[in-house]
């Protein structure tokens, strides 16, 4: 049926005529049913990033803005300070690092949880919803308590390496430079691995049993069905686990914040940034730090999909 | 031996070391945290490896302290917990006020856009929060919106609307349009399926979603570290912890009270939900 623009007069009710009158009205109700998200969405974020995009090329501080209002004259110099500044280079290493490691572990670890419980014992139900603990709970309460296991002075964790494990002395495990990177890449693979955990789980269940047992009957062993059978049905759910997770990580903020403060060598990205604001109030830095970042990630993902979208297409 | 006897005898025990060792992992910060939050700090100083605490020791002024206003001496934790569910529950609800029909719109109607909308959305997570933040901060403290709780909720709208709507998205499209169409026959319009038909069909996942919205909106950081540090009557838990324990005025037991607070509510809902998702499930594959 084609369409007709023209609304048809009220009382008619040819059938061709009562079909553009459904679908003007479906348009109608449309419309006003993503109005107000879209409004949301446009003056939250979208303007925000453009205006993000503005401040990054200008000159302007908590103290200057006010008077010189949003369109002050353009200037490359903030873009140019970022990229030269020796302390950008060595943060965008520390959050390359940072989020492929915790990414890489999380996945790894949820994958060996999920084949860990695929099969039924008793009390599988009850530990399933105890693994996504770390996940659901607040990632302040989260860190803190890791922070106090931790502690050189009275936590846990050193109380029993010295008296036990005969460390000489306490280790400070989130205040030394090699050693507070890696405990906060462990602490990230610990809050996000029951995310993996639960997408595999889910993927584990669909998928059919099957191919699998003419496996096992042709004499497979287990690591051999499932690195032959298993493993690549679950490529996509790690892609897509891969995709989403470095997105996120390499944004991410709180728990670098709360464990370290970004000392120690664990300066993030967006714990620089939000340096930058906080400390310097120079909001023009931040904001083109903040720019080159998402220029940065836009890249990351660009290559990454290129790279294994083409694969898995070929495959 | 052949591979496969020893694999048939050392992955069981794999599998079980596993089990065991992630669920330790998993649950053994969450029982320190509860222990800690009933003990006086000066035990815990005396002897930090004690895995469980003396019956003598315990204590529930822990709580008594954290939870006391700020003006009574203590850390005032009651206030944070109110500002906290103010704030996740208005977002909660004004989120799914905004999405459902969103969500539905997307799912079912034609209209130009359609296919741009529902990618567009989920594009805004490129983006780092902090890009958003920088304006958000200067914008906000120009219309006197910075320090308050209405511009956080609104932050916080944004932050979950896009997940929330492609959450339902995905259940939606699984209802099959003819209940639509039947209704739409018998003359009811589409808001009256919306209302009618597709929100009880979608309870479980509209449960699902909302425990979602609740949960970021409670456990969130950054903005509320952006717009609302300088006063401390309109801190969150979240905030208030955070910001407390970078001192070393309070006792550290006393903020793991604070800490058990702030994680009861999350976890409770968790539990809650979680059964209300499987529920929902199983009694559509009873009907086949």
């Amino acid at each position: 049926m084609t369409t007709t623009k023209t609304r048809p007069a009220a009382g008619s009710t040819t059938p061709r005529q009562k079909g553009s009158t459904v679908r003007s009205r479906d348009r109608r109700s449309a419309l006003a049913m993503v109005t107000p998200t879209t409004v949301i969405i446009a003056v939250v974020i979208i303007v925000p990033i453009i205006w993000n995009v503005v401040l990054a090329f200008q000159d302007t501080s908590l103290r200057t803005i006010v008077d010189r209002g949003l369109w002050g004259s353009p200037t490359l110099a903030n873009v140019e300070a970022v990229l030269t500044s020796p302390g950008f280079w060595k943060t965008l290493w520390t959050t390359v690092v940072y989020s492929v490691a915790s990414t890489g572990g999380s996945i790894a670890l949820g994958l060996v949880v999920a084949l860990a419980f695929r099969r039924p014992f008793r009390g599988r139900g009850a530990l399933r919803a105890v693994m996504l603990l770390p996940y659901v709970a607040p990632v302040v309460a989260a860190a803190f308590v890791w922070k106090m296991l931790l502690n050189p002075q009275f936590g846990l964790v050193n109380a029993w390496g010295t008296s036990f494990l005969g460390w000489d002395e306490p280790m400070d495990f989130l205040g030394r430079a090699p050693y507070a990177l890696v405990t906060v890449i462990v602490f990230e693979v610990w809050r996000y691995f029951p995310f993996a955990f639960m997408f595999f789980t889910a993927r584990l269940l669909a998928l059919p049993g099957d191919v699998e047992e003419a496996a096992t009957v042709d004499g497979a062993v287990p690591t051999q069905s499932f690195a032959h059978v298993v493993l690549p049905q679950l490529v996509p759910t790690i892609a897509v686990l891969s995709l989403l997770r470095l997105i996120m990580t390499f944004n991410k903020f709180d728990d670098v914040y709360l464990l370290t403060g970004g000392t120690a060598g664990t300066e993030v990205a967006a714990v620089r940034v939000y340096d930058e604001l906080t400390s310097g109030l120079d909001i023009s830095a931040a904001a083109a730090n903040a720019l080159v970042l998402s220029v940065v990630l836009g890249i990351g993902l660009t290559l990454y999909i290129r790279f294994f979208g083409r694969k898995e297409y070929d495959s | 031996m052949s591979r496969l006897d020893i694999e048939r005898t050392t992955l069981p025990v794999l599998r079980w070391v596993v089990i065991v060792g992630v669920s330790l992992a998993a649950l053994f910060p969450f029982y320190y945290m509860v222990m800690l939050s009933f003990v006086p700090i000066e035990k815990v100083l005396l002897d930090p490896g004690r895995l469980w605490p003396d019956w003598g020791d315990l204590t529930l002024g822990t709580y008594a302290d954290v939870l006391r206003s700020a003006e009574s001496g203590g850390q005032g934790f009651g206030r944070f917990m109110l500002n906290s569910a103010v704030v996740a529950i208005s977002c909660t609800l004004l989120t799914l006020a905004a999405v459902i029909p969103a969500a539905y719109a997307v799912s079912r109607l034609e209209f130009r856009g359609r296919s741009v909308l529902g990618y567009a959305f989920l594009a805004v997570y490129l983006f780092p929060a902090i890009v958003i933040a920088i304006p958000m901060f200067v914008g906000f403290s120009s219309i006197g919106l910075g320090a308050s709780l209405v511009g956080l909720v609104v932050v916080y709208i944004a932050l979950t609307v896009p997940v929330a709507i492609h959450m339902l998205r995905t259940y939606l499209v699984t209802i099959p349009a003819s209940l639509d169409e039947a209704a739409m026959l018998d003359g009811c319009s589409r808001w009256t399926i919306l209302r009618r038909i597709v929100v009880p069909l979608a309870m479980p996942t509209i449960m699902s979603t909302a425990l979602y919205i609740f949960m970021i909106a409670w456990n969130e950081l950054l903005f509320a570290l952006l717009f609302l540090v300088t006063d401390r009557s309109t801190w969150t838990v979240s905030l208030g912890l955070s910001q407390l324990s970078n001192g070393i005025e309070v006792s550290k037991t006393v903020l793991m009270a604070g800490s058990v607070l702030l994680t009861i509510p999350v976890v409770l809902l968790y539990g809650v939900a979680e059964r209300a998702l499987t529920d929902g499930l199983t009694s559509g594959a009873e009907k086949g």
